[in-house]
């Protein structure tokens, strides 16, 4: 990213900001119960952070408390420190990308009119606008030649949720709000775009609040994960592994649902295993080192061995079996291991 | 939306239908055709009043001169109907769909349904008892007649813009104003602006009534031939009317076209 973070009203740490939440509750006129009651947590700028609940439980109406598209009915909501509240909703909104699961492309207009209509609000130059179109088409990999002129309706689902997440990055806003953005995408577009993702986060460092009801997509994608309950409140807010090695309680378990123990080897890099000596086998099936330790049980179960090698590059450096997988997965299956030999 | 444009399916026909596969000629044959089809009645009408030996009731009136003002003013009365209401009834209709009074929004649309109720030959002679005779009373008539369906497709056109795009609009920080010049009133136009045709063809129907209250137009040919038992004169003047309707209902068709955002 070449141009300059435009944090607007918020101070920011290396361009990303922290959020705060502070007894945040939401309570509908007409209604007796609180659609989010009391919701505190803080988050690190840069961090993405993943809201995951069943449907119905208030985390997208407490993402939506953040830009103000609903407005909480008390507590308290800091971005780098300013209080939120006491923005201009739509000064506000300009400096947070927001990413909905319907899209919401505008279909009267072309792709590029869709990507410049923040930098349109905030009253950039043309040229600076154009430019940072085509910057940002090149980053969600769609050629702009090709792209720039054409209508949302001219594109495919997962075409315009690249368009949708560019729009959103389009005046390099330090936060962004993503509900569901993958929710609607075939699960082949979804895994495409789910890493594409990524490997933007990874250039781009957005303090990013991302809410799914996906746990597997939790997983994949979060710093941290809140799993919620009703009216919103937080089970559990860790990292992926350490909720899969020890939920909380029997509602996060219930919500990781079966194969915990698989889903977190899909966390763990083959490297954090320990390696055993290499088998020597030249036409062996090998595993690369940057794999994870799924892929490599997903190759020992296929070949039937007590171990399989593991290369990195073209270069065999070890090998690695069953019990080296459960070792890594933590010390408990290790002594239930021991005591079987 | 559909409901709305229904009323408009008879006299739409040609212009706004789908583009036909086939030759290249064709669709043009077909975009012309009602132009095509009014130049072979107007043709046909005056080679037959040509063959009469008019009298000289049917001579005042069959001729250049008088048919041309007649024309004139039947346009000027339609056209200034048309401008008013579009100018009233569209922001008459975004304040419906902007107002959280539900009495507000019954009440519009409770006038705007009273105005068309109302047969239009009866306000047209209310209000010249009531009020006076001439051009404003049949304007204020007009205008009353054709409002509703301006008001019910601004109305209808604004609601059936997705709310997920309006939400993405205000959540990169749009101003309410914003989202309605930018988004909402784009999106909405086709379903407007089939309002506004609607309008524009009710009003040339509905401008013959003028003729009662002394306002001229087309209206005056035709009663004239009714009251005189001049059957060339009530024919022509029938035909001219139909004529109209028939042009200006391709015309605006022609604009509907044209102005449609592309990309939709």
């Amino acid at each position: 990213m070449t141009e300059p973070t435009s944090a607007g009203p918020f101070s920011t740490v290396n361009g990303a900001v922290g959020i705060e939440l502070e007894n945040v509750s939401k309570i509908y006129p007409g209604q007796t119960g609180t659609a989010v009651e009391s919701f505190s947590m803080s988050i690190n700028p840069g961090e993405l952070v993943m809201l995951v609940g069943p449907s119905g439980c208030g985390k997208t109406t407490t993402m939506k408390m953040i830009n103000r598209i609903i407005e909480p009915s008390s507590g308290s909501i800091r971005i780098g420190g300013n209080d939120v509240l006491s923005l201009d909703p739509n000064q506000l909104r300009r400096h947070i990308g927001y990413v909905i699961q319907q899209i919401g492309l505008f279909p009267h207009l072309t792709i590029e009119e869709n990507i410049a209509t923040v930098p349109r609000l905030l009253g950039w130059s043309k040229k600076k606008t154009a430019d940072r179109v085509e910057e940002l088409l090149i980053t969600v990999q769609l050629d702009p030649g090709i792209f720039a002129k054409r209508y949302p309706r001219q594109l495919s689902g997962g075409q315009q949720q690249r368009v949708g997440v560019a729009r959103a990055l389009a005046a390099d806003p330090p936060v962004m709000l993503m509900d569901e953005p993958f929710g609607a995408t075939d699960p082949i577009t979804r895994e495409k775009l789910q890493a594409e993702f990524l490997r933007l986060q990874s250039e781009i460092g957005k303090t990013i609040i991302f809410v799914t009801h996906d746990f597997e997509e939790a997983i994949k994608l979060g710093d941290r994960i809140a799993v919620l309950g009703e009216r919103s409140r937080i089970e559990q807010f860790d990292t992926p592994s350490n909720i899969l090695s020890a939920p909380a309680n029997d509602y996060v378990s219930s919500f990781i649902g079966q194969g915990a123990s698989l889903k977190r080897l899909a966390l763990i890099p083959v490297a954090e295993a320990r390696l055993g000596q290499a088998s020597g086998d030249a036409s062996g099936a090998r595993v690369d080192i940057a794999g994870t330790l799924r892929d490599a049980l997903d190759l020992l179960v296929l070949t039937g061995g007590s171990s399989i090698d593991v290369s990195e590059g073209e270069r065999v450096v070890g090998s690695i079996s069953h019990t080296a997988i459960s070792e890594a997965l933590g010390a408990a299956p290790l002594a239930g291991a021991r005591q079987a030999e | 939306m559909s409901v709305v444009e229904s009323e408009t399916v008879a006299l739409n026909t040609v212009g706004g239908g789908p583009r036909n596969q086939g030759s290249r000629a064709w669709p043009a044959i077909r975009r012309f055709m009602p132009v095509l089809v009014v130049a072979v009645v107007l043709f046909a009408t005056w080679l037959w009043v040509s063959s009469l030996q008019l009298d000289s009731i049917e001579q005042r009136t069959l001729n250049a001169d008088y048919i041309v003002s007649r024309i004139q003013e039947h346009l000027v009365l339609t056209v200034t109907a048309s401008i008013l209401v579009a100018v009233l009834a569209i922001p008459a209709g975004i304040a419906a769909t902007r107002s959280r009074s539900r009495m507000f929004t019954a009440t519009v649309v409770g006038i705007a349904n009273v105005g068309q109720a109302t047969p239009a030959i009866g306000v047209v002679i209310l209000l010249a008892i009531v009020w006076q005779t001439g051009f404003t009373t049949a304007l204020v008539s007009l205008v009353a007649y054709s409002f509703l369906p301006v008001l019910r497709n601004t109305m209808a056109g604004l609601e059936q813009v997705d709310s997920t795009i309006v939400e993405s609009a205000r959540g990169m920080g749009m101003t309410p104003g914003q989202v309605l010049r930018r988004v909402e009133l784009p999106l909405a136009s086709p379903v407007i602006l089939a309002g506004l045709r609607t309008a524009l063809v009710f009003a040339v129907g509905v401008a013959t009534v003028a003729t009662f209250i002394n306002a001229g137009g087309l209206g005056d040919m035709i009663i004239n031939g009714l009251k005189l038992q001049r059957f060339p004169v009530l024919l022509v003047g029938a035909v001219l009317v139909a004529a109209i309707a028939v042009l200006i209902d391709w015309l605006a068709g022609l604009v509907e076209e044209m102005v449609r955002p592309r990309g939709m």
